[in-house]
């Protein structure tokens, strides 16, 4: 039981990040306290995605034969890297299996960690900027409208309006 | 068919995959530069106009042709990114396509009167970066890209939603909720592209499939399963997970209602057809379970439940937004079913789902633009002051309930019979159910628009009053088309039945 | 006398190193870490302190908001634009698709077209991120309270 929670220890701390911010979001009634539990549940999330690029004993995924003059390297195209020929698709979804593995077989014994988590979340922490700008200005707008920032005097708020409006 | 494929230079005809996203992409750049609202609405139109046209041509090359791949970058997949279309998309990219058009033709006197003056022409880009989202999601074949532009499409849908505050400061509440759920439902999504990732090592969606099918299922995939269902499930407002819609539906602005309605959650759960079905095997035993356990049992659930829940709304649009749940719960059922024809029936449904609900929330439009009404027994005498509007609504409502003569009949008739092929008599009794409850609450709102007679103001009865001929265009169009498409039902049997069979036959 | 003189003089000596600074993480974002998204925020930065020292008002007047409206704008059609530029260059006989850096350089065999693209996205997204930033900073710093700050 130890052993195989040792071997998965990346993803305990994540685990327990996206149970912490699930419960923020749905537990407080405060507007900003939700939008911080929602950053640390997507955060989580990034940490879930970084920790899969790790390869044990991988360098960092750099080319090692690269120089200025010879462009990417003489394995560079037959990866399909830049060549827009058809028949590179064939070749190129042949050695799909191990990402990882893929990119170090062009020099050699070298293993190098997987890029391609690390780019997907860049993508990912712009998404999560963009959604809680989006999310605090909608907060700021709220408070000016309503004068209030809690759950459930916005209920209360709105409740009455409704009522009020139905006379 | 070949004349769709060639009508345009083979050099835009080549590139069409990537144009029909890009176009709207930069031109909700330009929009934002415009200096007033108007100059953007053209912008819009023209963009709208376009990407109508490129869907049609996509059309025309992948029933020619076969599938579309279209590399970015000429980095061939698995590696680099691949937009893929194939008949299921394509039926999606015209609904986009050409419900976006008429949506656009729609927004200039509806978004003149809700949005104020300096903020239009950036009301029209965030509109128009939602449009390349929702083309985006469609068409590409790469899991961690639907993620992208799901939440390009959500984010700019949160801000389209909440500038319906000048009119009502709970659109401000609706969108916050929104943004909440939809940002979860988005990352529940992207936990299982990750699970996925995990499992085969690519990003591909049809490479992912491939190599599901020849290493087979274990826990990761399936988890990976259970996060997309889910997430997606939020985003396309599925029975359990729909709680965002009502409100952000009732409180957005007029056209923005219409747009989405007809489009948005259409365009999630599409995703999840992609996923379920070309990602996923609907053989796999757990996928197949989850068909009759979760989708046809939750879709029967929310037919009934969301039904009743409308007929006892007092916003008009509300009640509406509750009948969109239960139609999804349509889509699911159909879904659920498992076969290529309750699948058509489902992708049918979609769309003549598309035509009613646009026609609908323009009509609701039209009646708020001239008397600044959205409560039901406000609606009274929109008969009398408003005769066409109110007999555009009069027909999309009565094809919601699946009156003949309407498409609204033809998909449901679709659907009985996919339901009797399986022998699921009880899914035909929760059809029926759920019509006569439709009845109910479309019948509530055309009693109080032909029955009642129009309020009195300073002792004289209300006017007459015409909605501006751009509201009407629109309206007009989408409501005959619920009539036109019950006479010629080929063209939307054959598209949804040969994007059923794209996905069924093709994995 | 200014109270915060001492501020304003470190300000406006730190500025500019900001701003060189974010250059240099720019240009040399194509062969290390850097690039556009980190170049950005930090000449975002450099305004923004700038607005902190001397005032929001004294920064609308440096970089104003049409200004930043339009680099937003601007940024997003020179990252899309490199794209739709390939679809036209396609010089070398072969067409090539959206977004293939090679089109920009004949030189197919080091791919000088690629280290052309790259470093006209980069300069697209710097353009968005720096105004995007600021738009926000704008947006949020701007806002008159309604309620008065020991209510907080």
């Amino acid at each position: 039981m130890l052993e195989i929670l040792a071997e998965r220890f990346n993803y305990i701390p994540i685990i327990i990040l996206m149970m912490i911010g699930l419960y923020v979001v749905i537990a407080t009634g405060n507007l900003i306290k939700r939008l911080v539990g929602l950053s640390i549940f997507q955060t989580s999330v990034f940490l879930l995605y970084i920790t899969i690029g790790k390869v044990f004993g991988g360098a960092p995924p750099i080319l090692e034969t690269y120089k200025v003059d010879e462009g990417y390297g003489h394995g560079g195209d037959a990866d399909g890297y830049g060549a827009a020929e058809a028949g590179h698709a064939a070749d190129a979804a042949a050695d799909h299996a191990e990402p990882a593995v893929d990119a170090a077989h062009q020099t050699a014994e070298l293993l190098y960690s997987n890029p391609l988590p690390h780019v997907l979340i860049l993508t990912a922490i712009v998404v999560g900027v963009a959604t809680l700008a989006v999310g605090l200005a909608l907060v700021v707008r709220i408070r000016e409208s309503y004068g209030t920032i809690e759950d459930d005097a916005l209920n209360a708020a709105d409740y009455s309006l409704e009522s009020g409006s139905a006379e | 068919m070949q004349f769709l494929a060639d009508f345009l230079p083979a050099g835009v005809a080549m590139h069409a995959p990537a144009l029909i996203v890009v176009i709207p992409l930069i031109t909700a750049a330009v929009a934002a530069l415009m200096p007033n609202g108007r100059v953007a609405w053209i912008v819009a139109l023209v963009t709208a106009a376009a990407v109508a046209l490129l869907s049609l041509n996509l059309l025309g090359q992948v029933a020619v042709e076969g599938v579309i791949s279209y590399h970015m970058g000429g980095w061939a997949p698995p590696l680099g990114i691949e937009y893929r279309v194939d008949m299921l998309n394509v039926a999606l990219l015209l609904l986009v396509g050409f419900v976006g058009l008429l949506c656009v033709f729609y927004a200039l006197p509806s978004v003149a009167d809700e949005i104020a003056e300096n903020k239009q022409a950036l009301f029209y880009s965030a509109f128009l970066v939602c449009f390349t989202g929702l083309l985006g999601v469609t068409i590409t074949g790469d899991a961690f890209n639907v993620f992208v532009f799901l939440e390009i499409s959500s984010i700019s849908t949160y801000v389209l939603i909440a500038m319906g505050a000048g009119k009502d400061r709970r659109a401000l509440t609706a969108s916050y909720n929104y943004l909440i759920l939809g940002t979860i439902g988005a990352t529940f999504f992207v936990i299982g592209v990750g699970f996925l990732y995990m499992a085969t090592g690519t990003l591909n969606m049809a490479d992912m499939a491939e190599i599901l099918a020849e290493n087979g299922h274990n826990r990761v995939s399936q988890a990976a399963f259970a996060f997309i269902v889910v997430g997606l499930g939020l985003k396309a407002a599925m029975f359990p997970l729909h709680v965002w819609l009502p409100n952000a539906y009732a409180f957005a602005p007029n056209f923005v209602t219409a747009f989405l309605a007809s489009t948005a959650t259409k365009v999630a759960f599409y995703a999840l057809i992609r996923f379920l079905f070309s990602v996923f095997h609907p053989d796999v035993s757990f996928v197949e379970m989850s068909f009759v356990w979760l989708f046809a049992v939750v879709g029967t659930v929310a037919m009934v439940v969301a039904s009743l829940q409308a007929v006892f709304q007092t916003d008009a649009r509300r009640l509406l937004a509750y009948s969109s749940v239960a139609q999804v719960g349509y889509m699911m059922l159909g879904l659920g079913m498992g076969t290529a024809s309750g699948l058509s029936a489902g992708l049918l449904h979609l769309m003549n789902h598309a035509l009613m609900k646009g026609a609908l929330f323009m009509a609701l439009g039209a009646f708020a633009l001239n008397f600044g009404v959205r409560r039901i027994k406000d609606l009274a005498g929109m008969g009398k002051t408003m005769p066409a509007s109110a007999m555009a609504f009069t027909i999309a409502g009565l094809s919601l309930v699946g009156v003949p003569l309407t498409v609204g009949f033809t998909s449901k008739w679709y659907l009985v019979t996919a339901a009797l092929e399986r022998g699921w008599w009880w899914a035909v009794a929760a059809l029926m159910l759920s019509s006569l409850l439709a009845l109910a609450y479309v019948a509530r709102l055309l009693s109080a628009i032909w029955m009642d007679s129009p309020p009195t103001h300073h002792g004289e009865l209300t006017q007459r009053r015409l909605a501006p001929w751009m509201v009407l265009v629109p309206m007009s169009i989408l409501a005959l088309a619920n009539i036109y498409f019950f006479f010629h039902a080929d063209p939307l049997v054959w598209l949804a039945r040969s994007a059923a069979e794209a996905v069924m036959g093709g994995s | 006398m200014s109270p915060h003189l001492i501020l304003q003089v470190v300000a406006k000596l730190l500025i500019p190193l900001i701003v060189v600074f974010g250059f240099y993480v720019q240009f040399h974002g194509e062969y290390g870490p850097g690039g556009g998204f980190q170049a950005g925020v930090i000449i975002a930065v450099a305004v923004i302190l700038y607005a902190l020292i001397f005032g929001i008002d004294a920064a609308r007047r440096t970089v104003p908001p049409v200004v930043v409206r339009f680099g937003a704008a601007l940024g997003v059609l020179i990252f899309a634009g490199v794209g739709v530029a390939t679809l036209f260059m396609n010089g070398a006989g072969e067409p090539l698709n959206y977004l293939d850096y090679d089109a920009l350089h004949p030189d197919q065999g080091h791919h000088t077209g690629q280290h052309y693209g790259i470093i006209l996205i980069e300069i697209g997204v710097l353009t968005t991120v720096a105004s995007v930033m600021l738009a926000i900073f704008y947006a949020f710093a701007g806002r008159v309270p309604d309620i008065p700050d020991e209510e907080w």
